[in-house]
């Protein structure tokens, strides 16, 4: 079937068998892999996207589903010449280590900052609670964010 | 005309400094590439048909049905390995695909090459298979008393009749971990359409996959290319050959590229996990608490294949005692063969087991003979010229345990629970928990490890340095699996060459000989050190050519002045240099495990700081002070990043994760019920470094992956035991065992 949908900011068309997920039709039909394929059973957060204004975890939604929807890939926030400010942070805090988790934590905490521009850091942790790290430990991913939270804007 | 310069230009990012890392825009923005991310043109999709049982025997086995399956392009059996029927790190004893028998759950059987993966499934489900179960040899202690082992290792050392004037005895299990890397296995296998083959897949070790795969495919190692690729993290789980073989088999079948990405299930059982271990102890200690006497039985359980089972029981062995002064050592350790999933590698590799035992031990003494656990570990700490309790080997190189457990004492503890917000109270908010139930703990571990390899294992790390008028190039074969070797390398070449534009080219098996394996700690000492000399070698030779007294991104200096450009250096055709670099030898052992193992060693000390709610048995770790041997400190942004990953995924071990395994079968491959820790379980980590340099390495620089997870673990035990006063001998510790039901 043909869904018809916005991926950062451009219309786009997925030709689907049905039971895809919307991660893997990013990932495998539409050229987007920054989303990743961790877990797959929406525990690790890897693969989260901004599907009509809410973060979810790709890997469980149906791309069938997403007819009319407006998503928000990593690809669509920020670039390599002009890093969003939460990515910018990560990188400038020693945030990324295997990096496999990390574009997870950029649409969430991205995220975040745009609902609440100055978390405290309980609110951070609780609104990274869905994306796991098996580097970091999250100490460096904290002190990014949380510095990022002082900043005035 | 030109105006030559007379300054040198000051260079940004050498050791001691923190850069970026040249990965890290990528990575934040989605366009690194993984393994799973790797795409070929015309490529297929692999799919794996997998045993069902942790023992049989195939009785019947037909693949023709996968191939009337439209778009299955190729099957393969063992009967298609052309060449060596097995594999394996140390010995080839897993054969390619099941050989007539499954040994583990999960052994791969056959794998089917379609037009896309779902089509591979279908392939993989249209194989007609038959079984004649047979009973899984899954219990350690079983297998130990039926003689089925990999390695006996027995450490005898001192008096055997030497008592002290304090016993305590103890039994301890530690549960498997699974390293539980973000991203799964995956590779592609491209044919050169000249018989030969470009692999790119996980790997903490191209070149050992390299003399692993290509006898199995019967061809010449130059047909033969292993090239590292980007990955999601290791820890251990990327040593062994996984996928590997049985793309390359399939891409020669069919001249396609083809790819597999495994699931997150099958990456559970597809790669090895930590040995669970049986651990009995008996210390005995003087009235002053020094050791006088440790004896220990130890059981890690390998399952079904070797991997590296032989050299993981040979640490625990080692190790059994920990950084401590003891005279008098007798350890048997065993790592039995079984039908569990096979364990190998992760995070630690030995000692981490060890460890949990004699961590409690420590306490056990202290709390017997009325002394401060840490004052405890402290009068027996192990140093710099002191024998190896086990071993008897003199350490040569810098071991500053009891430098490490002064530091330690001096952190200040954190304030007492003063918060009623349930995110600070055991349970968070499910709203399990009043402050006025929750009992406070703090627990201290100790541990050491060994850095590279061992045993007389000829372990070495080859380095090619190129520069030209734009900048260095560093060619190297060493696996960048997230730990930040890449910048590591780049800074000390920095500082060596004076020059700022440095490259490390991820170079294949057919560029470049061995750097050895991303594990043991080594790549900082090993590759680090091996760039280093590189460098230094090269600038010397650049000097000696032009009489110069200093080099820079200008050129060569005599007296001030610049003699010679770089371009002009550069055109002379002597500016490469590559080097093979080796660490102090090491020998082995004798039937009593005595003599000269280890090339170096570092500690690290813990301190954990733990709520409980004893009712229920919820534990919030509130957190963790550490100090860290660390040579010399090369970059102080990636260590404490080291240093903070380590130390959570032993509090992780310590209390959420445990693979589960019933009858051979894991029931938990998935992360709903594989637990890891997530911004909420972390604690808040104080790190501190000693820097007492190492006797060889760049700059005296060790290693530091592993010696965190050792000791967080046994630290966040003890909390527990502090805060509860249960004896708690087995990790994971769950709630039902703080509970008491």
């Amino acid at each position: 079937m043909i869904v018809n949908f916005n991926v950062n900011g451009e219309s786009r068309v997925a030709n689907v068998a049905g039971s895809e997920s919307l991660l893997q039709v990013l990932r495998e039909e539409l050229g987007l892999p920054g989303s990743k394929n961790a877990c797959e059973q929406g525990e690790c957060g890897s693969c989260s996207v901004v599907l009509d204004g809410a973060v979810v975890t790709s890997c469980l939604v149906m791309a069938a589903d997403c007819e009319g929807s407006e998503i928000a890939t990593v690809e669509g926030i920020g670039s390599e010449r002009e890093l969003h400010a939460v990515q910018q942070a990560l990188v400038d805090h020693g945030a990324v280590q295997c990096g496999f988790c990390t574009p997870g934590f950029v649409v969430t905490a991205a995220h975040l900052f745009e609902e609440n521009p100055h978390p405290g850091t309980d609110e951070i942790k609780e609104a990274l609670s869905g994306n796991i790290c098996r580097c970091t430990g999250y100490g460096a991913i904290l002190r990014s964010l949380e510095a990022l939270a002082e900043e005035t804007t | 005309m030109t105006t030559s310069p007379t300054t040198r230009t000051r260079i940004r990012g050498g050791v001691g400094e923190s850069p970026q890392r040249p990965d890290a825009i990528p990575k934040v923005t989605g366009n690194f590439a993984y393994a799973s991310d790797l795409h070929a043109d015309g490529m297929l999709w692999a799919a794996t048909l997998r045993s069902p049982y942790a023992r049989a025997r195939i009785t019947k086995l037909d693949t023709a049905p996968a191939l009337t399956v439209g778009g299955v392009v190729a099957v393969i059996t063992q009967q298609d390995v052309p060449g060596r029927r097995g594999f394996g790190m140390h010995v080839p004893d897993q054969p390619v695909l099941a050989d007539g028998e499954c040994n583990y759950w999960g052994e791969p059987i056959a794998v089917v090459a379609a037009s896309d993966l779902e089509t591979a499934k279908r392939g993989v489900a249209a194989i007609v298979i038959e079984y004649e179960v047979l009973e899984p040899l899954t219990d350690m202690e079983e297998a130990d008393a039926a003689d089925s082992q990999t390695r006996r290792m027995k450490v005898r050392r001192g008096d055997s009749e030497a008592t002290g004037a304090v016993v305590v005895e103890g039994y301890y299990e530690v549960g498997q971990q699974d390293q539980a890397p973000l991203g799964n296995e995956a590779g592609l296998a491209i044919p050169d359409g000249e018989g030969g083959v470009d692999l790119y897949a996980v790997s903490q070790w191209v070149h050992s996959d390299h003399w692993q795969i290509y006898p199995c495919l019967d061809l010449e190692p130059e047909q033969v290319r292993c090239h590292p690729v980007g990955m999601g993290g290791a820890f251990g789980s990327r040593e062994d050959v996984s996928m590997h073989i049985h793309l390359c088999m399939l891409a020669l079948r069919t001249g396609r590229p083809v790819k597999m990405s495994f699931d997150r299930a099958e990456s559970f059982v597809a790669h090895v996990h930590r040995h669970p271990a049986r651990m009995w102890y008996r210390h005995e200690a003087d009235t002053d608490g020094k050791l006088v006497k440790v004896q220990a039985r130890l059981i890690l359980d390998g399952g079904a294949y070797e991997s590296s089972s032989n050299a993981v029981i040979g640490n625990a062995g080692y190790f059994a005692v920990g950084p401590y002064l003891c005279d008098n050592v007798f350890v048997d350790a065993v790592a039995v063969k079984t039908n569990n999933p096979p364990a190998g590698a992760m995070r630690g590799f030995g000692g981490v087991q060890t460890a949990f035992g004699h961590e409690a031990q420590m306490d056990r003494l202290a709390d017997e003979l009325g002394i401060d656990r840490l004052e405890m570990r402290r009068r027996n700490a192990l140093g710099h010229g002191d024998p190896m309790s086990s071993s008897g080997q003199i350490i040569e190189g810098s071991l500053p345990t009891a430098q490490l457990i002064d530091e330690l004492a001096t952190m200040p503890l954190p304030e007492p629970l003063a918060s009623d917000d349930p995110r600070h109270l055991p349970g968070g908010t499910g709203l399990t928990t009043e402050r006025g139930q929750v009992r406070r703990g703090v627990g201290y571990g100790v541990t050491i490890k060994n850095l590279a390899f061992s045993e007389g294992f000829d372990d070495y790390s080859d380095a090619r340095i190129a520069i030209s008028s734009v900048g260095v190039e560093v060619y190297t074969a060493a696996a960048e699996v997230g730990q930040g070797m890449v910048t590591i390398i780049q800074q000390l070449v920095r500082d060596v060459l004076q020059m700022e534009q440095v490259a490390v080219v991820w170079s294949d098996t057919s560029v470049i000989g061995s750097a050895g394996s991303t594990s043991a700690s080594r790549q900082t000492q090993m590759t680090g050190g091996a760039t280093y000399q590189c460098a230094v070698e090269l600038r010397q030779q650049i000097l000696d050519e032009f009489a110069g007294d200093d080099l820079s991104t200008e050129g060569v200096w005599r007296d001030g002045d610049l003699i010679a450009t770089l371009a002009e250096v550069c055109s002379g055709g002597m500016c490469e240099h590559e080097i093979r670099y080796r660490h102090p030898e090491t020998f082995p052992t004798d039937e009593n495990s005595q003599g000269n193992a280890h090339p170096a060693f570092a500690a690290a000390a813990h301190r954990a700081v733990v709520d409980v709610d004893p009712e229920l048995g919820l534990v919030r770790v509130v957190q963790l002070d550490t100090v860290q041997d660390v040579g010399k400190i090369l970059n102080p942004v990636a260590a404490v990043g080291q240093i903070e990953g380590g130390t959570l995924q032993g509090v992780g071990m310590a209390v959420l994760e445990e693979l589960v395994v019933d009858k051979g079968v894991i029931k938990n491959p998935n992360f709903t019920d594989y637990l890891l820790p997530t911004f909420l379980d972390a604690p808040h980590v104080e790190v501190r470094f000693v820097e007492e340099p190492e006797r060889w390495g760049p700059l005296g620089a060790k290693g530091i992956g592993e010696p965190p997870t050792i000791s967080a673990g046994p630290a966040v035990a003890a909390a527990i035991r502090d805060a509860t006063g249960r004896d708690l001998h087995r990790v994971p510790i769950l709630p039902q065992h703080i509970a008491g039901v």
